[in-house]
């Protein structure tokens, strides 16, 4: 069995925050992981590690046996980040922007061939937005905004899918499309890491999952990393749970 | 005197002649760069690197080196210094930029007062687009050939980095050089616009078009049709203007560019006249 990911013992420091403190994970590939913890606790930091956008202060990360930054090269990580620091009214389609997670596979200028407009095609399909490739991206609301990035991260077709909070903001068909999409594809033997705060809809998604608070609490079944007590420690509440509680009796 | 005996009859002068033509070079090459200047927020820095060539300029001058050399590497030293003094921490960028910029260009006037020259130096600040020698001419069009080219070439990878950096970084781009590359060519084309309006006016070709096009499509594809094309009909007739007018030539450039931006902001469907009716309209249905 081979990890798709590995972090061994990171630690990631801004300033005076300690955002990962001796974190160490293996992600498994052909299966959808979640990630859960509270605000701060880490995620983002963790998935910016993983694509070479922080280095840690300490420990080690390998994607697919290489370090990070020869796993981008090679065009194996996909990423839909958190926060999107895009310009709205920046001039380009829908389709553009799908087409963007193509280049990757494409000569220096990016002509686009025949395999990267089927590619975007079907990416667009996945996401529901065919309908609306044609629109300026910043004309589409929040929820497609987000499919519309899940699926530039679908057409890069890389091994290896990161999703930072894909359901935030998004209604319940929206997330019971992604959920769906996510499944097939790691049904195709790709490997997502998924951070989410939707606890509901975690078991449907993730086939493990990972507690994060700075380190990792705990990682194993879904419904196991459910357990009101295991909760209860990772969002710092060691007392009466409400929230954990209706979601494990499922 | 019919109009095209009024328009043909400025080209039985050679002058006439390599101004249209250099004037048309430039105001393409700096419409195709001014798409991506104005979506990535770099206007300020395209100010700021035009100004700052002048020292480099003039020293090329007194050492007979390319023009386009000591450009080059005064706009990368404006740029270093711009990021030096930013990332000191006190210093916002806006200020950090204009305190760069114009110390280079006060520099270059300076240099220029204690330069003995046959040439005007003062043309590099005011343009001297009649008096284009067919030398100037020649690297004109070498220079701008160039930075076509690699824009034209990288361009998709360009629009990635303005929209989406961290997203080229994720593909294995570096975003870094990308924008030292949009640096490179802000450089190259400040001097071939410096030729038509001098160094005080470039930035306006530098934003000007790219502005205009963006104002009348959503399509960044259809912008970088549609900024070149504009831009070098508004120069031209910037050029005969101040032929008919003997107005100086490159003050007219911009004022037609200048002119023909505000029509389509007028005139667009995202800004001006077209909006105030939609606004007005709803109101007025109930
Ligand atoms: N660029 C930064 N500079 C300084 N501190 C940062 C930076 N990014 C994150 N942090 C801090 O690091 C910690 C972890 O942040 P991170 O974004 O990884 O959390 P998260 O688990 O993704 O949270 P959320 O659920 O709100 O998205 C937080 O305390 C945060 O304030
Ligand atoms: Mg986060």
């Amino acid at each position: 069995m081979t990890a798709a990911v590995e972090v061994d013992d990171v630690v990631v420091r801004y300033g005076d925050v300690l955002a990962l403190d001796g974190a160490s994970l293996t992600v498994r590939p052909g299966r959808v992981t979640g990630l859960v913890g509270m605000n701060g606790s880490g995620k983002s930091t963790l998935f910016k590690t993983i694509m070479g956008l922080v280095r840690p202060d300490q420990g080690r990360v390998r994607v697919l046996g290489t370090d990070p930054d020869a796993a981008r090269r090679r065009g194996v990580v996909g990423y839909v980040p958190q926060s999107d620091g895009i310009d709205w009214g920046f001039p380009v389609s829908v389709r553009e922007v799908v087409m963007m997670g193509r280049y990757g596979h494409q000569g220096l200028t990016r002509r686009p061939r025949l395999a990267d407009h089927t590619a975007v095609d079907e990416a667009l399909d996945r996401v529901e937005l065919s309908e609306l490739a044609g629109r300026q991206i910043g004309q589409l609301s929040g929820g497609q905004r987000k499919r519309a990035f899940v699926a530039r991260g679908i057409a890069q077709e890389a091994p290896v899918l990161l999703l930072d909070e894909p359901f935030a903001g998004v209604d319940k068909r929206t997330e019971a499309t992604i959920v769906r999409l996510l499944r097939e594809l790691a049904d195709d033997g790709r490997t997502i890491l998924v951070s989410t705060h939707d606890l509901h809809a975690l078991p449907q998604l993730a086939d493990e999952s990972i507690l994060l608070l700075h380190r990792v609490l705990f990682h194993g079944p879904t419904t196991d990393a459910l357990r009101p007590e295991r909760l209860a420690r990772a969002f710092g509440l060691d007392t009466g749970l409400d929230l954990g509680g209706k979601v494990v009796v499922a | 005197m019919t109009l095209l005996d009024l328009l043909l009859e400025p080209l039985q002068y050679d002058f006439m002649v390599r101004a249209l033509a250099t004037t048309v070079l430039a105001s393409v090459v700096c419409a195709l760069l001014s798409c991506w200047l104005i979506l990535v927020g770099w206007s300020l820095m395209g100010d700021a690197v035009s100004h700052a060539v002048l020292p480099g300029v003039v020293l090329a001058y007194v050492v007979g080196a390319p023009f386009a050399l000591g450009a080059l590497v005064f706009g990368v030293l404006a740029v270093i210094l711009i990021g030096v003094v930013r990332d000191s921490g006190r210093i916002r960028e806006d200020a950090a930029i204009g305190i760069v910029f114009t110390t280079l260009f006060a520099l270059g006037l300076v240099l220029i007062s204690v330069t003995p020259s046959q040439t005007d130096l003062n043309h590099i600040i005011f343009g001297n687009i009649l008096g284009v020698s067919p030398a100037e001419l020649a690297q004109v069009a070498v220079l701008a050939g160039i930075a076509f080219t690699v824009l034209v070439l990288k361009r998709r990878d360009l629009t990635l980095y303005a929209f989406d950096p961290a997203h080229a970084h994720a593909i294995g781009l570096s975003p870094r050089r990308l924008g030292a590359l949009l640096l490179g060519l802000l450089a190259l084309t400040a001097v071939v616009a410096l030729q038509v309006v001098g160094v005080i006016l470039v930035v306006a070709m530098l934003i000007i078009p790219g502005a205009t096009a963006r104002l009348l499509t959503d399509r960044f594809g259809r912008m970088l049709v549609i900024a070149p094309i504009l831009s070098a009909t508004c120069s031209v007739a910037g050029i005969y203007l101040s032929y008919w007018l003997d107005a100086a030539p490159g003050g007219l450039v911009v004022v037609v560019q200048g002119s023909v931006f505000a029509l389509a902001h007028l005139l667009s469907p995202h800004g001006g006249l077209l909006r105030l009716q939609a606004r007005r309209a709803p109101a007025a249905a109930r």
